[in-house]
Parts: C-alpha cells; structure tokens; sequence
C-alpha cells in the first residue's frame, strides 16, 4: 500500500475537508436540515469504517454489523432510563458491552467460513434484536426515548448541534486514522494476508484465528461508538436499528466506496445518503430506483466509487 | 393433551411451509451457488398474485393455480435478467444484488397494490375444522397445507432422485462446468431451476396469505427463517431442508406456546412472562448457532464440490 499522495486520498481528505467547512455553510443559509443529515451520515461513516475493517481488510462478510449499532445505542439508552447520564460512564460502557457482543459472536462464528459466517453472523445478530425487543421494561418492540444527551463537562454540551457534529466527525477522523495504522502494522497486514490465503498464512506460523477475532473485536467496538452517537443524535432507540435489513444497509455503504479502500466506506455512506435524499425528493417510490441501481453497481462498477478513482492495489 | 397436538400440528404445518421456501433456497444455492436474498419476495409476490386473482376469478383454487404460474414466469424472469449474471460471483455480490432486488420489489409492490395490504379469504368447505382423531378439531385449511406440502416433497423427492431433469440437477449440484462440457443446455436447466425455487416460494406465499395478511416486507422475516433452515440442514440437501424445517417449525410453534410456563418453573411470574417472548423467538437462532458450532457444514452436508 503506497503513501505517497494518490487522486483517492487527495478526494478523501477533500471530503473531509468539506465536512469540517459544513458547519459554515449551515450557519450561513440556515439549513438546519442539512446538518442533522450530515451528522447521521458521519456517525454511521463510524459504523461503516468499522464495517470496512473486517469486511474489506480481512474479508469476514459479516451481515450482523448493525446488532452493535444497537448494543452501543441501547447502552446509552438503558443508562439514560436508569438515571446514570454522565457520558464518562455510557461511553465507556458501550464500548464495553459492544467488545464483549463482538467477543463472543466473533469467537463463535469464525468457527465457519463463506456464506455460513454470513449466515452466523446474521443469526446472532437477529438473536441480540429479539432479546433487545424483549425489554420490556425499556419499550421492547416501540424503542426507547433518551431523556437528555449523554452529560460530559463544561464545555462539551451534546444538545449544542454544532458541536455534537464536530465531536462526531472528529471521531471519524480518528477511527479513521485508527484503521489506516492497523492496516498498515504487522497485525493488519497478516489479516490481510488471512483473507488471501488463511492456510499459508497459518503454515507460516501466524494464529489467524485469533488474529481475525481480534480485529472482529476492534470492529464491533468501534461500531458500538457509532451506536452511542447515533443514540445520542435521534435521542431515541429502538430494535428496529439492529433489524437485518439495516446491516444490509451498512454492507451497501461499504461496497458502494469501495472495500479494502480507506475512504472507501466514507464515500459509500455519503454518496448512498445523499442519494437517498435525491431520490426521495424526486419519488416517493425512490427505492424502485436505488434497488436496480445497486445491481447495476455490483455488475458493473465493482470496485465502487473507489475502484472509479483509479486502479484498485490488491485483490 | 388436545391442545397439544394441535399445537404440534401447527409446528408441523409451520415447518412445512417454511420447508417449501427453503427447497428454493437450497436448490438454486445448491446448484447456482448462488445466495439469493429475493427469495422472500417471491414469496410476497406470489401471495399477492393469488390475493389478486382470487378476486378476479372468484375462485380460490384457480387464483391459486395462476399465482403459481405467474410466480413461476416471474421468477424465470428473474434469473434470465438479473441473476444469470451473477453466477460464479463472490457471495457478497449476490448478498448486495439480491438486497438491491428486495427495495425493487417491495416497492414495485407498493407501486401497484399500494401499502395497504390485502386479504385472501378462504372458500367456506376449506373454512371449516375436520376431526382428525377423536375428539380433537383441526384447521381443514392448515390440513390441507400440510397435505400439499408433503405432495410437493414428495414430488422434488421423485424430481430430484427419479428423473433425467433430477439426475442433471445433481449432476450440476456437484460439478457445473463438467455437465456444460457433456452438452447439457446448463442456462436453460439454470432458468428451469430458478423457476422452480420461485414457483414453490410464491406457493409458500400464496398458502400463507389466508392466515396472515398479505402485506409488503411479509417475505422479509420468513426469508431468514428459509435461511436458517438451509443452513441447519446443510445448504444444498433438500433432505437436510426438509428435517430441519420440521425441526425448526415445532421448535418456534412450541417454544411460543409453552416456553412462559417452561420459565415459570424457575422464574417469578412477571420475569417469565416477559422474558419468554424474547427467548422463544431466540431459539431457533441458538439452534442453529449451535448446530454451526458443533458441524459448520450442517446436520446433512450436500455432496461436496
């Protein structure tokens, strides 16, 4: 993988760019709209980077992503209920439980390769739905509303938009960042080197199981930070964002920027949001459009928006 | 005691149903290699078919028939347009494609029929309960399902394992590219075989469509109930298909009918009654967690590639 300063990195950090300049432009037409948008398709860029690491870096298709979208929500969501609001403790906890889902689903399904660690993957996470729709001290199936946003220090208010978004879109930074460093370290690259090949890799001496599992781990908090902001942000959680349709939807993200690419899942999640916006705009029946559209992207556009930026590295 | 049975024959009924889905599935991953997450749209699209042409021609039975055989010309469609393509794939491209063709469905359905949702009323002699042992009354309709579900396995069983179509079927289960070079026409057998797999989910549909309303996103939840199934049984054996969809039918029916008085033994009142709605509808997915864990190929294995 080359540093050097490639056309994708250049639009990567240009988009990133755009994103820190938003704000601005928010301020000056007032379009709160569009920042609530932006501030969703941030937070779930979180989940879909997470998503990338697994699913584009070492090639575990996992179709339960969103199960820790929820874990992570419903973190927060619980301890708001109970009445324990400091962000110092939900935060934490989110991370936690999350690590621990992902622990356990992970050590479990990684067991199975090919389409049944889909199917695995899938099963467990419908299983953390229905235990999550059972609470029914926490709303069950019609979710749960957050009294107020996770309480930080003086400084740090979440209810303040701007700021939440900033928070939001320096965590992604940051996870961002996180992923590029795993990738690029020895542990990224036999990962990588287990998705290729795992019976070399294990010939050679590396322990891909526990190598996979650790990075499954990795993604599955990482996930569950997007779940704690995501609560924070609709102030409300419900199963219905674990449902399976919705890890469905975080694979298109990926797919659409590009697997195994940095930005890859950051311009998946922008571009499958804003079209969505669009479509919406034009039909009320926009998702006759999208669905033909993400056949026609796998056909023929495989490397997604960042196979368009320029020769994929590896494959 | 009565409402046991009839409990068990509803699990049997359920599982049935489910099996004609996941034969679909079984089959057309079996042979095509291909993950196909549209299958519960057929499923929708054959219970609207049937809810559509039942009105037209009055007659429940002739509704049912044309939704089939529409169910079947949709799904041929299906394959000749979209997923021909997408044979030889990475799965993850087939997860996306076919996700891609549920949005197109649901809202094609909507497009026509409108969100509302529609009903399918029943022709009054299968409306009624016939004994079927002394002293216990059970659903001619349910009945009825479970008479032409075992008539459809049994006819896949003859199909598959008695017949030159059967014969090419497996053939191609076990080594595609070796009967396309013995000159067998494999897109046909391909189409022929999708057609199939649509034709027994717009059934599963269309059987259903009585008991619950007919609504979009219907094939959604059942789809990975299908799902489940292959993979318990071992994807690409409709043998292992059809003991695991009895398996996993009894389970879910049972499990929703006496898991809250199994939890009363053990829990107070309130925490079983809550709890258990949750847990019943968690086995399954522990059932197959722990069939994967224990045998990762499945309870029966199709023949390996």
């Amino acid at each position: 993988m080359t540093r050097a300063l490639d056309l994708r990195t250049v639009v990567g950090i240009a988009l990133l760019v755009a994103l820190i300049l938003l704000p601005i432009y928010v301020e000056a037409t007032g379009s709160r709209f569009l920042l609530t948008l932006f501030t969703r398709i941030v937070i779930l860029a979180i989940a879909a980077v997470s998503l990338n690491l697994i699913l584009g870096y070492g090639g575990m298709m996992s179709f339960g992503h969103a199960a820790y979208l929820g874990i992570g929500g419903y973190a927060v969501g619980i301890l708001s209920f109970e009445g324990v609001s400091s962000g110092f403790v939900q935060w934490p906890v989110a991370l936690v439980v999350s690590a621990l889902f992902a622990l356990v689903i992970g050590a479990l399904s990684l067991r199975t390769r090919g389409v049944y660690f889909i199917m695995i993957t899938l099963a467990f996470a419908q299983m953390t739905y229905y235990i999550v729709a059972g609470l029914a001290r926490y709303g069950g199936d019609d979710g749960l509303t957050l009294q107020k946003r996770s309480q930080f220090v003086a400084p740090v208010n979440l209810s303040n938009k701007i700021q939440f978004y900033y928070i939001c879109l320096a965590l992604l930074c940051a996870s961002l960042y996180l992923v590029w460093r795993i990738v690029n370290s020895r542990f990224g690259l036999a990962v990588q080197g287990a998705r290729s090949n795992d019976t070399r890799m294990r010939a050679i001496g590396f322990p891909t199981y526990r190598y996979k599992l650790i990075c499954f781990v990795i993604a599955g908090t990482l996930c569950g930070l997007a779940g704690a902001l995501i609560a924070n942000h609709t102030d409300f959680v419900s199963p219905a964002m674990m449902y399976w349709t919705r890890s469905g939807d975080l694979i298109i993200m990926v797919v659409l920027g590009g697997m195994g690419s940095l930005f890859g899942p950051l311009f998946g999640t922008v571009a499958l949001l804003v079209l969505e916006e669009a479509l919406s705009g034009i039909t009320e029946y926009w998702q006759i459009i999208l669905g033909p559209l993400l056949l026609l992207i796998v056909l023929f556009a495989r490397g997604g928006i960042d196979g368009l930026l320029g020769k994929v590295r590896h494959g | 005691m009565t409402l046991f049975i009839e409990q068990c024959m509803n699990g049997l009924q359920f599982g049935l149903l489910l099996f004609m889905l996941a034969a679909g599935l079984t089959l057309v991953f079996g042979i095509m290699d291909l993950v196909n997450l549209a299958h519960g749209s057929l499923y929708m699209i054959g219970a609207y078919f049937a809810a559509t042409f039942a009105a037209w021609t009055g007659s429940f039975v002739l509704g049912a028939l044309l939704a089939l055989v529409a169910t079947l010309l949709v799904g041929m469609a299906v394959e000749v347009i979209a997923m021909r393509r997408l044979y030889g794939r990475d799965h993850l491209d087939h997860v996306l494609a076919t996700f891609g063709l549920i949005l197109f469905f649901d809202e094609l359905v909507r497009l026509i029929w409108g969100a509302g949702g529609m009903s399918l009323p029943l022709p009054s002699w299968l409306n009624s309960p016939v004994r079927i042992l002394p002293g216990v009354d059970y659903s001619a309709y349910k009945l009825s399902i479970i008479v032409v579900s075992l008539a459809v396995a049994a006819f896949l069983y003859v199909l598959v394992m008695r017949t030159r179509i059967g014969m090419l079927i497996r053939a191609g289960a076990s080594n595609r590219e070796m009967i396309g070079a013995l000159g067998v026409n494999i897109k046909l057998l391909f189409t022929l075989v999708f057609g199939l797999g649509a034709a027994l989910a717009g059934l599963a549909g269309l059987m259903q469509a009585p008991i619950l309303t007919v609504q979009i996103g219907m094939g959604e939840n059942i789809l990975i109930l299908a799902f489940v199934i292959t993979v318990i049984g071992g994807i690409g054996s409709i043998r292992g298909a059809f003991i695991a969809a009895i398996l996993v039918g009894l389970i879910d029916t049972l499990g929703r009918a006496y898991f809250t008085d199994l939890l009363r033994l053990f829990f107070a009142k309130e925490t079983a009654a809550t709890a258990a709605p949750a847990l019943s509808s968690m086995l399954i997915y522990l059932l197959m967690a722990t069939v994967l864990v224990i045998r990762p190929e499945g309870l029966f294995p199709a023949s390996s590639k």
